[in-house]
Protein backbone atom coordinates (compact mmCIF):
# COMPACT_ATOMS: atom_id res chain seq x y z
CA UNK A 1 0.00 0.00 0.00
CA UNK A 2 2.71 2.34 0.70
CA UNK A 3 4.28 1.88 -2.43
CA UNK A 4 1.40 2.18 -4.37
CA UNK A 5 0.87 5.42 -2.64
CA UNK A 6 3.91 6.82 -3.14
CA UNK A 7 3.94 5.97 -6.79
CA UNK A 8 0.36 7.82 -6.91
CA UNK A 9 2.08 11.18 -5.35
CA UNK A 10 5.38 10.89 -7.66
CA UNK A 11 2.81 11.13 -10.52
CA UNK A 12 0.39 14.25 -8.94
CA UNK A 13 4.25 16.25 -8.45
CA UNK A 14 4.84 15.32 -12.12
CA UNK A 15 1.75 16.88 -13.51
CA UNK A 16 2.16 19.39 -11.34
CA UNK A 17 5.10 20.63 -12.14
CA UNK A 18 3.72 20.44 -15.83
CA UNK A 19 0.34 21.83 -15.18
CA UNK A 20 1.67 24.71 -12.12
CA UNK A 21 2.95 27.61 -15.35
CA UNK A 22 0.28 27.37 -17.57
CA UNK A 23 -1.94 27.63 -14.86
CA UNK A 24 0.23 30.45 -13.52
CA UNK A 25 0.21 32.28 -16.86
CA UNK A 26 -3.84 32.56 -17.08
CA UNK A 27 -4.05 32.88 -13.44
CA UNK A 28 -2.29 36.15 -13.46
CA UNK A 29 -3.38 37.48 -16.64
CA UNK A 30 -5.21 40.47 -17.28
CA UNK A 31 -6.97 41.17 -20.63
CA UNK A 32 -6.53 44.60 -21.38
CA UNK A 33 -2.23 43.87 -21.80
CA UNK A 34 -3.78 42.13 -25.02
CA UNK A 35 -4.88 45.28 -26.16
CA UNK A 36 -1.09 46.97 -26.11
CA UNK A 37 0.59 47.55 -29.83
CA UNK A 38 3.29 45.11 -28.64
CA UNK A 39 1.16 42.14 -28.50
CA UNK A 40 -0.89 43.30 -31.49
CA UNK A 41 2.33 44.08 -33.60
CA UNK A 42 3.71 40.79 -32.55
CA UNK A 43 0.28 38.48 -33.28
CA UNK A 44 0.97 40.08 -36.76
CA UNK A 45 4.10 39.64 -37.24
CA UNK A 46 4.03 36.32 -36.20
CA UNK A 47 1.01 35.28 -37.97
CA UNK A 48 2.29 36.92 -41.56
CA UNK A 49 5.83 35.25 -41.04
CA UNK A 50 4.26 31.76 -39.96
CA UNK A 51 1.94 31.29 -42.24
CA UNK A 52 4.71 32.38 -45.36
CA UNK A 53 7.12 30.72 -44.04
CA UNK A 54 4.47 27.15 -43.62
CA UNK A 55 3.70 28.25 -47.56
CA UNK A 56 7.01 27.80 -48.57
CA UNK A 57 7.47 24.55 -46.44
CA UNK A 58 4.54 22.85 -48.15
CA UNK A 59 5.18 24.32 -51.63
CA UNK A 60 9.21 22.63 -51.57
CA UNK A 61 9.05 20.53 -48.62
CA UNK A 62 5.61 18.31 -50.51
CA UNK A 63 8.21 17.69 -54.15
CA UNK A 64 11.59 17.32 -52.16
CA UNK A 65 9.54 14.37 -49.70
CA UNK A 66 7.92 12.75 -52.63
CA UNK A 67 11.30 12.66 -54.44
CA UNK A 68 13.23 11.24 -51.34
CA UNK A 69 10.18 8.59 -50.68
CA UNK A 70 9.69 7.32 -53.85
CA UNK A 71 13.61 7.56 -55.63
CA UNK A 72 16.33 4.81 -54.75
CA UNK A 73 19.73 6.72 -55.50
CA UNK A 74 23.01 6.72 -54.36
CA UNK A 75 23.96 9.29 -51.66
CA UNK A 76 20.04 9.20 -50.61
CA UNK A 77 20.64 8.62 -46.75
CA UNK A 78 23.00 11.34 -46.41
CA UNK A 79 20.35 13.79 -47.98
CA UNK A 80 17.84 12.49 -45.72
CA UNK A 81 20.07 12.90 -43.02
CA UNK A 82 20.84 16.50 -44.18
CA UNK A 83 17.11 17.11 -44.08
CA UNK A 84 16.63 16.09 -40.79
CA UNK A 85 19.69 17.69 -39.50
CA UNK A 86 17.73 21.71 -38.58
CA UNK A 87 15.73 19.45 -36.16
CA UNK A 88 18.38 18.57 -33.80
CA UNK A 89 21.09 21.58 -34.34
CA UNK A 90 20.74 24.00 -31.49
CA UNK A 91 18.79 26.94 -32.60
CA UNK A 92 21.76 29.40 -31.80
CA UNK A 93 23.55 26.81 -34.59
CA UNK A 94 21.05 27.47 -37.03
CA UNK A 95 21.03 31.30 -36.22
CA UNK A 96 24.83 31.59 -36.96
CA UNK A 97 24.42 29.21 -40.17
CA UNK A 98 21.78 31.88 -41.41
CA UNK A 99 24.09 34.88 -41.15
CA UNK A 100 26.76 33.14 -42.32
CA UNK A 101 25.01 31.73 -45.53
CA UNK A 102 23.07 35.17 -45.94
CA UNK A 103 24.46 38.06 -44.00
CA UNK A 104 26.35 41.13 -45.55
CA UNK A 105 29.78 39.05 -45.18
CA UNK A 106 28.04 35.93 -45.70
CA UNK A 107 28.33 33.68 -48.46
CA UNK A 108 25.91 34.76 -50.99
CA UNK A 109 26.07 38.73 -49.60
CA UNK A 110 22.17 39.16 -49.58
CA UNK A 111 20.34 41.88 -47.60
CA UNK A 112 18.24 39.54 -46.18
CA UNK A 113 19.14 39.89 -42.39
CA UNK A 114 16.67 41.82 -39.73
CA UNK A 115 13.95 42.31 -42.60
CA UNK A 116 10.41 40.54 -41.69
CA UNK A 117 12.14 38.17 -44.79
CA UNK A 118 14.33 37.10 -42.42
CA UNK A 119 11.53 35.79 -40.27
CA UNK A 120 10.37 33.75 -42.67
CA UNK A 121 13.59 32.78 -43.81
CA UNK A 122 14.76 31.27 -40.25
CA UNK A 123 10.95 29.79 -39.53
CA UNK A 124 11.06 28.17 -42.81
CA UNK A 125 14.98 26.55 -42.25
CA UNK A 126 13.67 25.30 -38.42
CA UNK A 127 10.18 23.97 -38.98
CA UNK A 128 10.44 22.90 -42.52
CA UNK A 129 12.45 19.70 -41.84
CA UNK A 130 9.71 18.40 -39.03
CA UNK A 131 7.64 18.51 -42.24
CA UNK A 132 10.06 16.88 -44.54
CA UNK A 133 10.51 14.33 -41.97
CA UNK A 134 6.81 13.51 -41.59
CA UNK A 135 6.08 13.42 -45.15
CA UNK A 136 8.84 11.22 -46.32
CA UNK A 137 7.38 8.30 -43.77
CA UNK A 138 3.92 9.35 -45.09
CA UNK A 139 4.84 8.84 -48.76
CA UNK A 140 6.78 5.49 -48.26
CA UNK A 141 3.46 4.53 -46.54
CA UNK A 142 1.85 4.79 -49.68
CA UNK A 143 1.50 1.30 -51.27
CA UNK A 144 3.30 1.37 -54.61
CA UNK A 145 0.43 -1.21 -55.80
CA UNK A 146 -2.02 1.82 -55.14
CA UNK A 147 -0.12 4.03 -57.77
CA UNK A 148 0.26 1.16 -59.92
CA UNK A 149 -3.36 0.47 -60.46
CA UNK A 150 -4.45 4.24 -60.05
CA UNK A 151 -1.78 4.06 -63.84
CA UNK A 152 -3.22 1.14 -65.21
CA UNK A 153 -6.48 3.03 -64.94
CA UNK A 154 -5.76 5.64 -67.50
CA UNK A 155 -4.38 8.59 -65.10
CA UNK A 156 -1.15 10.24 -65.89
CA UNK A 157 1.51 10.46 -62.70
CA UNK A 158 0.00 13.64 -62.19
CA UNK A 159 -3.24 12.68 -61.81
CA UNK A 160 -2.49 9.60 -59.84
CA UNK A 161 -0.69 11.99 -57.26
CA UNK A 162 -3.25 14.60 -57.03
CA UNK A 163 -6.17 11.65 -56.55
CA UNK A 164 -4.25 8.80 -54.91
CA UNK A 165 -0.81 9.34 -53.30
CA UNK A 166 -2.00 12.52 -51.53
CA UNK A 167 -4.85 11.60 -49.98
CA UNK A 168 -3.63 8.49 -48.61
CA UNK A 169 -0.82 10.30 -47.27
CA UNK A 170 -2.69 13.06 -46.32
CA UNK A 171 -3.27 12.13 -42.39
CA UNK A 172 0.37 11.94 -42.08
CA UNK A 173 1.31 15.36 -44.00
CA UNK A 174 -1.00 17.17 -41.75
CA UNK A 175 0.30 15.94 -38.87
CA UNK A 176 3.53 16.75 -39.93
CA UNK A 177 2.39 20.42 -40.90
CA UNK A 178 0.90 20.87 -37.84
CA UNK A 179 4.24 19.86 -36.12
CA UNK A 180 5.78 22.47 -38.07
CA UNK A 181 3.63 25.23 -37.65
CA UNK A 182 3.58 24.50 -34.20
CA UNK A 183 7.89 24.56 -33.89
CA UNK A 184 7.48 27.65 -36.50
CA UNK A 185 4.70 29.73 -34.16
CA UNK A 186 7.80 29.00 -31.17
CA UNK A 187 10.86 30.02 -33.14
CA UNK A 188 13.31 32.02 -31.20
CA UNK A 189 17.09 31.62 -31.15
CA UNK A 190 17.33 31.88 -35.04
CA UNK A 191 14.75 34.74 -35.15
CA UNK A 192 16.34 36.69 -32.93
CA UNK A 193 20.21 36.32 -34.29
CA UNK A 194 19.29 36.61 -38.33
CA UNK A 195 16.22 38.84 -37.84
CA UNK A 196 16.48 40.70 -35.01
CA UNK A 197 13.83 41.51 -32.72
CA UNK A 198 12.44 45.36 -34.28
CA UNK A 199 8.44 45.59 -33.15
CA UNK A 200 6.38 45.50 -36.18
CA UNK A 201 8.40 43.91 -38.17
CA UNK A 202 11.24 41.24 -37.26
CA UNK A 203 9.44 41.09 -33.38
CA UNK A 204 7.32 37.97 -33.24
CA UNK A 205 5.05 37.08 -30.14
CA UNK A 206 8.04 34.60 -28.44
CA UNK A 207 10.58 37.29 -29.41
CA UNK A 208 8.09 40.04 -27.69
CA UNK A 209 7.91 37.72 -24.68
CA UNK A 210 11.50 38.07 -24.20
CA UNK A 211 11.86 41.98 -24.86
CA UNK A 212 8.56 42.54 -22.85
CA UNK A 213 9.42 40.13 -19.51
CA UNK A 214 11.60 42.50 -17.73
CA UNK A 215 9.74 45.87 -18.81
CA UNK A 216 6.47 45.14 -18.25
CA UNK A 217 5.30 41.56 -16.71
CA UNK A 218 1.74 41.18 -17.61
CA UNK A 219 2.03 41.96 -21.19
CA UNK A 220 4.77 39.16 -21.37
CA UNK A 221 2.35 37.22 -19.48
CA UNK A 222 -0.45 38.04 -22.03
CA UNK A 223 2.04 37.32 -24.83
CA UNK A 224 2.48 34.08 -22.93
CA UNK A 225 -1.24 33.32 -23.20
CA UNK A 226 -1.90 33.40 -26.84
CA UNK A 227 0.93 31.49 -27.30
CA UNK A 228 -0.72 28.76 -25.02
CA UNK A 229 -3.65 29.18 -26.74
CA UNK A 230 -2.14 28.95 -30.39
CA UNK A 231 -0.08 25.76 -28.99
CA UNK A 232 -2.49 23.89 -27.63
CA UNK A 233 -5.04 24.09 -30.75
CA UNK A 234 -2.35 22.69 -33.00
CA UNK A 235 -1.49 20.13 -30.16
CA UNK A 236 -5.30 18.60 -30.60
CA UNK A 237 -5.50 19.60 -34.19
CA UNK A 238 -2.10 16.66 -34.72
CA UNK A 239 -3.80 14.13 -32.26
CA UNK A 240 -7.70 14.38 -34.39
CA UNK A 241 -5.05 13.98 -37.16
CA UNK A 242 -3.41 10.90 -35.77
CA UNK A 243 -6.68 9.22 -34.10
CA UNK A 244 -9.13 9.59 -36.79
CA UNK A 245 -6.90 9.18 -40.15
CA UNK A 246 -9.99 8.19 -41.66
CA UNK A 247 -11.89 11.88 -41.41
CA UNK A 248 -8.76 13.03 -42.62
CA UNK A 249 -8.47 10.83 -45.33
CA UNK A 250 -12.02 12.01 -46.21
CA UNK A 251 -11.13 15.94 -45.94
CA UNK A 252 -8.07 15.49 -47.93
CA UNK A 253 -9.96 13.58 -50.58
CA UNK A 254 -12.72 15.68 -50.90
CA UNK A 255 -10.23 18.97 -50.47
CA UNK A 256 -7.96 17.64 -53.50
CA UNK A 257 -9.07 17.73 -57.58
CA UNK B 1 -10.30 -11.48 -82.68
CA UNK B 2 -7.76 -9.09 -80.84
CA UNK B 3 -4.27 -10.68 -80.38
CA UNK B 4 -1.22 -9.79 -77.67
CA UNK B 5 1.82 -11.19 -78.32
CA UNK B 6 4.05 -11.42 -75.30
CA UNK B 7 7.98 -11.05 -77.24
CA UNK B 8 10.51 -10.13 -74.16
CA UNK B 9 13.48 -10.67 -72.20
CA UNK B 10 14.23 -9.24 -68.91
CA UNK B 11 16.75 -9.94 -66.17
CA UNK B 12 14.62 -10.43 -62.78
CA UNK B 13 16.28 -11.40 -59.25
CA UNK B 14 18.76 -14.51 -60.20
CA UNK B 15 17.53 -15.22 -63.53
CA UNK B 16 16.04 -14.14 -66.88
CA UNK B 17 12.29 -14.05 -67.48
CA UNK B 18 12.43 -14.85 -71.24
CA UNK B 19 8.77 -15.38 -73.06
CA UNK B 20 7.20 -15.67 -76.49
CA UNK B 21 3.54 -16.25 -75.84
CA UNK B 22 0.79 -15.39 -78.03
CA UNK B 23 -2.52 -14.87 -76.11
CA UNK B 24 -5.92 -14.96 -77.99
CA UNK B 25 -8.25 -16.17 -75.49
CA UNK B 26 -7.52 -17.06 -71.98
CA UNK B 27 -3.95 -17.84 -70.96
CA UNK B 28 -3.09 -19.11 -67.59
CA UNK B 29 0.77 -18.88 -66.77
CA UNK B 30 1.49 -21.19 -63.79
CA UNK B 31 4.03 -22.02 -61.93
CA UNK B 32 6.12 -21.45 -58.40
CA UNK B 33 5.84 -18.48 -56.48
CA UNK B 34 8.77 -16.18 -57.72
CA UNK B 35 9.34 -17.71 -60.91
CA UNK B 36 8.13 -14.23 -63.07
CA UNK B 37 4.88 -14.91 -63.16
CA UNK B 38 3.78 -11.22 -61.99
CA UNK B 39 6.61 -9.90 -63.89
CA UNK B 40 5.24 -11.29 -67.05
CA UNK B 41 1.59 -9.34 -66.30
CA UNK B 42 3.70 -6.05 -65.46
CA UNK B 43 5.67 -5.53 -68.99
CA UNK B 44 2.31 -6.05 -70.58
CA UNK B 45 0.49 -3.38 -68.41
CA UNK B 46 3.83 -1.00 -68.69
CA UNK B 47 4.98 -0.84 -64.90
CA UNK B 48 7.89 -3.13 -65.90
CA UNK B 49 10.34 -2.11 -69.36
CA UNK B 50 11.86 -5.45 -70.59
CA UNK B 51 15.43 -4.83 -71.30
CA UNK B 52 14.75 -6.72 -75.09
CA UNK B 53 11.72 -6.88 -76.65
CA UNK B 54 8.38 -6.14 -75.77
CA UNK B 55 4.25 -6.32 -76.20
CA UNK B 56 2.41 -6.02 -78.81
CA UNK B 57 -1.43 -5.86 -79.33
CA UNK B 58 -3.03 -6.58 -82.57
CA UNK B 59 -0.31 -5.51 -84.52
CA UNK B 60 0.41 -2.12 -82.90
CA UNK B 61 3.61 -1.96 -80.73
CA UNK B 62 3.29 -1.01 -76.86
CA UNK B 63 6.62 -0.61 -76.61
CA UNK B 64 7.49 3.14 -74.94
CA UNK B 65 3.31 3.59 -74.55
CA UNK B 66 2.49 4.55 -70.75
CA UNK B 67 1.17 2.38 -68.67
CA UNK B 68 -2.27 4.88 -68.80
CA UNK B 69 -2.34 5.05 -73.09
CA UNK B 70 -2.25 0.72 -72.82
CA UNK B 71 -6.19 -0.46 -72.94
CA UNK B 72 -5.14 -3.43 -69.82
CA UNK B 73 -7.70 -3.95 -67.35
CA UNK B 74 -5.34 -5.33 -64.54
CA UNK B 75 -7.09 -7.05 -61.46
CA UNK B 76 -3.87 -7.04 -58.94
CA UNK B 77 -3.34 -9.66 -56.34
CA UNK B 78 -5.41 -8.55 -53.31
CA UNK B 79 -6.97 -6.21 -55.50
CA UNK B 80 -5.59 -2.66 -54.63
CA UNK B 81 -9.15 -1.05 -54.58
CA UNK B 82 -8.51 2.30 -53.46
CA UNK B 83 -9.49 2.29 -49.68
CA UNK B 84 -10.23 6.11 -49.43
CA UNK B 85 -12.83 5.93 -52.51
CA UNK B 86 -16.24 4.67 -52.12
CA UNK B 87 -17.13 1.42 -54.54
CA UNK B 88 -18.76 3.32 -57.06
CA UNK B 89 -16.02 6.08 -56.99
CA UNK B 90 -13.27 3.13 -57.62
CA UNK B 91 -15.26 1.62 -60.02
CA UNK B 92 -15.86 5.19 -62.28
CA UNK B 93 -12.06 5.52 -61.31
CA UNK B 94 -10.98 4.41 -64.87
CA UNK B 95 -14.21 5.12 -66.80
CA UNK B 96 -18.14 6.01 -67.12
CA UNK B 97 -19.71 3.42 -64.25
CA UNK B 98 -22.56 2.39 -66.34
CA UNK B 99 -24.46 -0.62 -65.80
CA UNK B 100 -21.36 -2.40 -63.95
CA UNK B 101 -22.60 -2.00 -60.46
CA UNK B 102 -25.78 -4.35 -61.33
CA UNK B 103 -24.17 -6.73 -63.96
CA UNK B 104 -21.56 -6.95 -60.65
CA UNK B 105 -24.20 -7.16 -58.12
CA UNK B 106 -22.71 -4.95 -56.09
CA UNK B 107 -24.81 -1.84 -56.74
CA UNK B 108 -25.77 -2.16 -53.08
CA UNK B 109 -22.22 -1.76 -52.19
CA UNK B 110 -21.91 1.73 -54.28
CA UNK B 111 -21.44 4.16 -50.89
CA UNK B 112 -19.39 1.20 -49.32
CA UNK B 113 -15.65 1.54 -48.53
CA UNK B 114 -13.19 -1.17 -49.52
CA UNK B 115 -12.42 -2.25 -46.09
CA UNK B 116 -16.55 -2.85 -45.48
CA UNK B 117 -16.14 -5.78 -47.98
CA UNK B 118 -15.83 -9.68 -48.07
CA UNK B 119 -13.10 -11.02 -50.37
CA UNK B 120 -15.57 -12.27 -52.74
CA UNK B 121 -16.89 -8.43 -53.41
CA UNK B 122 -13.57 -6.90 -53.47
CA UNK B 123 -13.02 -9.19 -56.36
CA UNK B 124 -16.09 -8.34 -58.23
CA UNK B 125 -14.98 -4.71 -57.24
CA UNK B 126 -12.03 -4.61 -59.06
CA UNK B 127 -13.24 -6.99 -61.88
CA UNK B 128 -15.80 -3.69 -62.41
CA UNK B 129 -13.57 -1.49 -62.22
CA UNK B 130 -10.78 -2.76 -64.63
CA UNK B 131 -13.72 -3.37 -67.34
CA UNK B 132 -14.81 0.46 -66.39
CA UNK B 133 -11.37 0.88 -68.31
CA UNK B 134 -13.04 -1.03 -71.31
CA UNK B 135 -10.06 -2.75 -72.08
CA UNK B 136 -8.89 -4.46 -74.84
CA UNK B 137 -6.34 -6.75 -72.37
CA UNK B 138 -7.40 -8.40 -69.31
CA UNK B 139 -4.66 -9.15 -66.90
CA UNK B 140 -5.54 -11.39 -63.59
CA UNK B 141 -2.93 -11.69 -60.79
CA UNK B 142 -3.62 -14.77 -58.18
CA UNK B 143 -7.67 -13.51 -58.77
CA UNK B 144 -8.83 -16.29 -56.33
CA UNK B 145 -5.82 -16.38 -54.20
CA UNK B 146 -7.32 -14.28 -51.57
CA UNK B 147 -10.98 -15.92 -51.04
CA UNK B 148 -11.53 -18.91 -49.02
CA UNK B 149 -12.18 -22.19 -49.67
CA UNK B 150 -15.96 -21.75 -49.58
CA UNK B 151 -16.56 -18.45 -51.99
CA UNK B 152 -13.46 -19.80 -54.33
CA UNK B 153 -15.30 -22.50 -56.00
CA UNK B 154 -18.27 -20.07 -56.61
CA UNK B 155 -16.36 -17.08 -57.35
CA UNK B 156 -14.47 -19.53 -59.75
CA UNK B 157 -17.66 -20.34 -61.65
CA UNK B 158 -18.46 -16.87 -62.27
CA UNK B 159 -14.71 -15.85 -63.72
CA UNK B 160 -14.64 -18.76 -66.15
CA UNK B 161 -18.26 -17.21 -67.19
CA UNK B 162 -17.26 -13.88 -67.20
CA UNK B 163 -14.06 -14.58 -69.31
CA UNK B 164 -15.87 -16.65 -71.42
CA UNK B 165 -18.64 -13.53 -72.35
CA UNK B 166 -15.83 -10.72 -72.52
CA UNK B 167 -13.67 -13.06 -75.12
CA UNK B 168 -10.93 -10.84 -74.49
CA UNK B 169 -7.03 -12.07 -74.71
CA UNK B 170 -6.71 -12.38 -70.87
CA UNK B 171 -3.60 -13.66 -69.35
CA UNK B 172 -4.09 -14.99 -65.98
CA UNK B 173 -1.68 -15.92 -63.63
CA UNK B 174 -2.04 -18.38 -60.67
CA UNK B 175 -0.10 -20.86 -58.81
CA UNK B 176 -2.77 -22.93 -58.15
CA UNK B 177 -2.88 -25.56 -61.38
CA UNK B 178 -6.63 -26.25 -60.64
CA UNK B 179 -7.72 -22.78 -61.17
CA UNK B 180 -5.27 -22.51 -64.03
CA UNK B 181 -7.03 -25.40 -65.37
CA UNK B 182 -10.58 -24.22 -64.55
CA UNK B 183 -10.52 -21.36 -66.18
CA UNK B 184 -8.02 -21.14 -69.33
CA UNK B 185 -7.72 -22.64 -72.91
CA UNK B 186 -4.26 -22.42 -72.43
CA UNK B 187 -2.14 -23.49 -70.05
CA UNK B 188 2.08 -22.43 -69.65
CA UNK B 189 3.93 -23.52 -67.09
CA UNK B 190 7.08 -21.01 -66.44
CA UNK B 191 9.85 -22.03 -64.24
CA UNK B 192 12.22 -19.81 -62.83
CA UNK B 193 11.92 -17.40 -66.23
CA UNK B 194 11.22 -20.14 -68.82
CA UNK B 195 7.97 -21.08 -70.44
CA UNK B 196 8.26 -25.27 -69.96
CA UNK B 197 5.19 -26.11 -72.13
CA UNK B 198 2.35 -24.31 -73.19
CA UNK B 199 -0.76 -26.50 -74.23
CA UNK B 200 -4.38 -27.62 -73.19
CA UNK B 201 -5.03 -28.38 -70.07
CA UNK B 202 -5.95 -31.82 -71.30
CA UNK B 203 -2.79 -32.15 -73.47
CA UNK B 204 -0.62 -30.93 -70.08
CA UNK B 205 -2.28 -33.94 -68.54
CA UNK B 206 -2.09 -36.19 -71.34
CA UNK B 207 2.09 -35.51 -72.31
CA UNK B 208 3.70 -33.51 -69.30
CA UNK B 209 6.95 -32.31 -70.61
CA UNK B 210 9.08 -33.13 -67.69
CA UNK B 211 8.83 -34.64 -63.76
CA UNK B 212 8.09 -30.82 -63.21
CA UNK B 213 4.87 -30.39 -64.91
CA UNK B 214 3.45 -33.72 -64.03
CA UNK B 215 4.34 -33.31 -60.29
CA UNK B 216 2.64 -29.44 -61.00
CA UNK B 217 -0.48 -30.59 -63.04
CA UNK B 218 -1.22 -33.11 -59.72
CA UNK B 219 0.62 -36.19 -61.02
CA UNK B 220 2.23 -38.83 -58.84
CA UNK B 221 5.70 -38.80 -59.48
CA UNK B 222 7.84 -42.11 -58.83
CA UNK B 223 11.48 -42.68 -59.59
CA UNK B 224 12.63 -45.95 -61.46
CA UNK B 225 14.95 -46.96 -63.81
CA UNK B 226 13.64 -48.91 -67.65
CA UNK B 227 14.38 -51.37 -69.98
CA UNK B 228 12.99 -51.57 -72.61
CA UNK B 229 10.44 -54.97 -73.40
CA UNK B 230 7.42 -55.79 -75.31
CA UNK B 231 6.42 -53.02 -72.31
CA UNK B 232 9.01 -50.74 -70.69
CA UNK B 233 9.68 -52.57 -67.61
CA UNK B 234 10.35 -50.19 -64.86
CA UNK B 235 12.30 -50.81 -61.37
CA UNK B 236 11.34 -48.10 -58.90
CA UNK B 237 13.44 -47.04 -56.06
CA UNK B 238 11.11 -49.03 -53.66
CA UNK B 239 11.66 -52.28 -55.66
CA UNK B 240 8.12 -52.44 -57.08
CA UNK B 241 8.00 -53.30 -60.64
CA UNK B 242 5.64 -51.10 -63.28
CA UNK B 243 5.07 -51.49 -67.11
CA UNK B 244 4.66 -48.61 -69.28
CA UNK B 245 3.54 -48.32 -72.80
CA UNK B 246 5.86 -45.64 -73.12
CA UNK B 247 9.13 -46.35 -74.32
CA UNK B 248 12.36 -44.78 -72.46
CA UNK B 249 15.53 -46.27 -70.60
CA UNK B 250 17.07 -45.72 -67.81
CA UNK B 251 16.73 -42.81 -65.39
CA UNK B 252 12.88 -42.23 -65.36
CA UNK B 253 9.91 -40.00 -63.74
CA UNK B 254 7.00 -42.07 -63.50
CA UNK B 255 4.22 -40.41 -63.68
CA UNK B 256 0.73 -41.02 -62.70
CA UNK B 257 -2.84 -38.98 -62.35
CA UNK B 258 -4.70 -39.70 -58.86
CA UNK B 259 -7.38 -40.70 -60.88
CA UNK B 260 -6.34 -43.18 -62.96
CA UNK B 261 -5.27 -45.51 -59.68
CA UNK B 262 -7.91 -47.50 -58.00
CA UNK B 263 -7.29 -49.11 -54.56
CA UNK B 264 -8.12 -52.79 -53.54
CA UNK B 265 -8.02 -54.31 -50.27
CA UNK B 266 -7.18 -57.57 -52.30
CA UNK B 267 -4.98 -57.89 -54.89
CA UNK B 268 -6.72 -59.48 -58.26
CA UNK B 269 -3.90 -61.75 -59.60
CA UNK B 270 -3.07 -62.12 -63.76
CA UNK B 271 -3.56 -59.22 -65.51
CA UNK B 272 -0.07 -57.98 -66.43
CA UNK B 273 -0.72 -54.73 -68.21
CA UNK B 274 -1.94 -53.42 -64.84
CA UNK B 275 0.22 -52.65 -62.63
CA UNK B 276 0.07 -53.06 -58.61
CA UNK B 277 1.58 -51.55 -55.63
CA UNK B 278 1.07 -53.32 -52.27
CA UNK B 279 1.27 -50.52 -49.12
CA UNK B 280 0.38 -49.44 -46.02
CA UNK B 281 -2.34 -46.75 -46.47
CA UNK B 282 -0.32 -43.72 -45.21
CA UNK B 283 -3.38 -41.10 -45.15
CA UNK B 284 -7.22 -40.65 -46.16
CA UNK B 285 -8.23 -37.17 -46.72
CA UNK B 286 -11.57 -36.28 -48.07
CA UNK B 287 -11.14 -33.37 -50.29
CA UNK B 288 -14.99 -32.12 -51.96
CA UNK B 289 -16.67 -35.40 -52.35
CA UNK B 290 -13.57 -37.07 -53.52
CA UNK B 291 -11.38 -38.99 -51.28
CA UNK B 292 -7.57 -38.74 -51.38
CA UNK B 293 -5.86 -42.06 -50.31
CA UNK B 294 -1.72 -42.27 -50.32
CA UNK B 295 -0.68 -45.77 -50.47
CA UNK B 296 3.35 -46.37 -50.19
CA UNK B 297 4.48 -44.06 -52.25
CA UNK B 298 1.03 -43.06 -54.79
CA UNK B 299 -1.77 -41.34 -54.21
CA UNK B 300 -4.89 -42.49 -55.68
CA UNK B 301 -8.33 -39.93 -55.50
CA UNK B 302 -11.92 -42.07 -55.17
CA UNK B 303 -15.30 -41.16 -54.90
CA UNK B 304 -16.56 -41.31 -51.06
CA UNK B 305 -18.76 -43.80 -51.42
CA UNK B 306 -15.94 -46.41 -53.01
CA UNK B 307 -13.40 -45.37 -50.01
CA UNK B 308 -16.07 -45.95 -47.66
CA UNK B 309 -16.95 -49.07 -49.28
CA UNK B 310 -13.16 -50.39 -49.10
CA UNK B 311 -13.07 -49.16 -45.19
CA UNK B 312 -10.09 -47.41 -45.79
CA UNK B 313 -8.19 -46.07 -42.74
CA UNK B 314 -4.69 -45.15 -42.13
CA UNK B 315 -2.20 -48.27 -41.07
CA UNK B 316 -4.46 -50.56 -43.39
CA UNK B 317 -2.75 -52.48 -45.62
CA UNK B 318 -4.53 -51.58 -49.66
CA UNK B 319 -3.17 -52.35 -53.40
CA UNK B 320 -3.03 -49.36 -55.95
CA UNK B 321 -3.89 -50.72 -59.15
CA UNK B 322 -3.34 -48.27 -62.41
CA UNK B 323 -2.94 -49.66 -66.16
CA UNK B 324 0.16 -49.50 -68.44
CA UNK B 325 -1.37 -47.34 -70.65
CA UNK B 326 -2.33 -44.46 -67.83
CA UNK B 327 1.57 -44.79 -67.06
CA UNK B 328 3.46 -41.82 -68.62
CA UNK B 329 7.76 -41.49 -68.95
CA UNK B 330 9.19 -38.49 -68.29
CA UNK B 331 12.71 -37.34 -68.26
CA UNK B 332 14.13 -36.46 -65.03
Amino acid sequence: MIRRAAVWAAALVALAFLALPIVAIFARLSLTRLSTSVVSDALVVSLKTTFAAQALVLAFGTPAAYVLATHRFRGRSLVVTLVELPIVLPPAVAGIGLLAAFGRVGLLHTRLPFTQAAVIVAVAFVSGPLYARQAIAAFEGVDETMVAASRTLGASRAKTFFRVVLPLAGGGLGAGEALAFARGMGEFGATIMFAGSLQGVTQTLPLAVYQEFDVDFHTALALGALLVGVSAGLLITVKWLASSSTSALRFAASSSV
Amino acid sequence: MARLLLDFRTPLRGFELRLTLPVERTVALVGPSGAGKTSALRVVAGLLRPAVGGVSFSGDSWNGVPPEERRVGYVFQDYALFPHMSVRANVGYGGPVGDLLERFKIAHLAEARPRELSGGERQRVALARALARRPGVLLLDEPLAALDAHTKAEVRAELHDLLRELALPTLLVTHDYEDAAALADEVGVLVEGRLRQLATPAELVARPADAFVASFTGANLLRGRAQRGRLTEIVLEGGERVFSTDEAEGEVGVVVYPWEVSIARAHAAGESALNVIRGEVASVVEVGNRVRVRVGPVTAEVTASSAERLGLAAGGLAFATFKATGTRLVPL
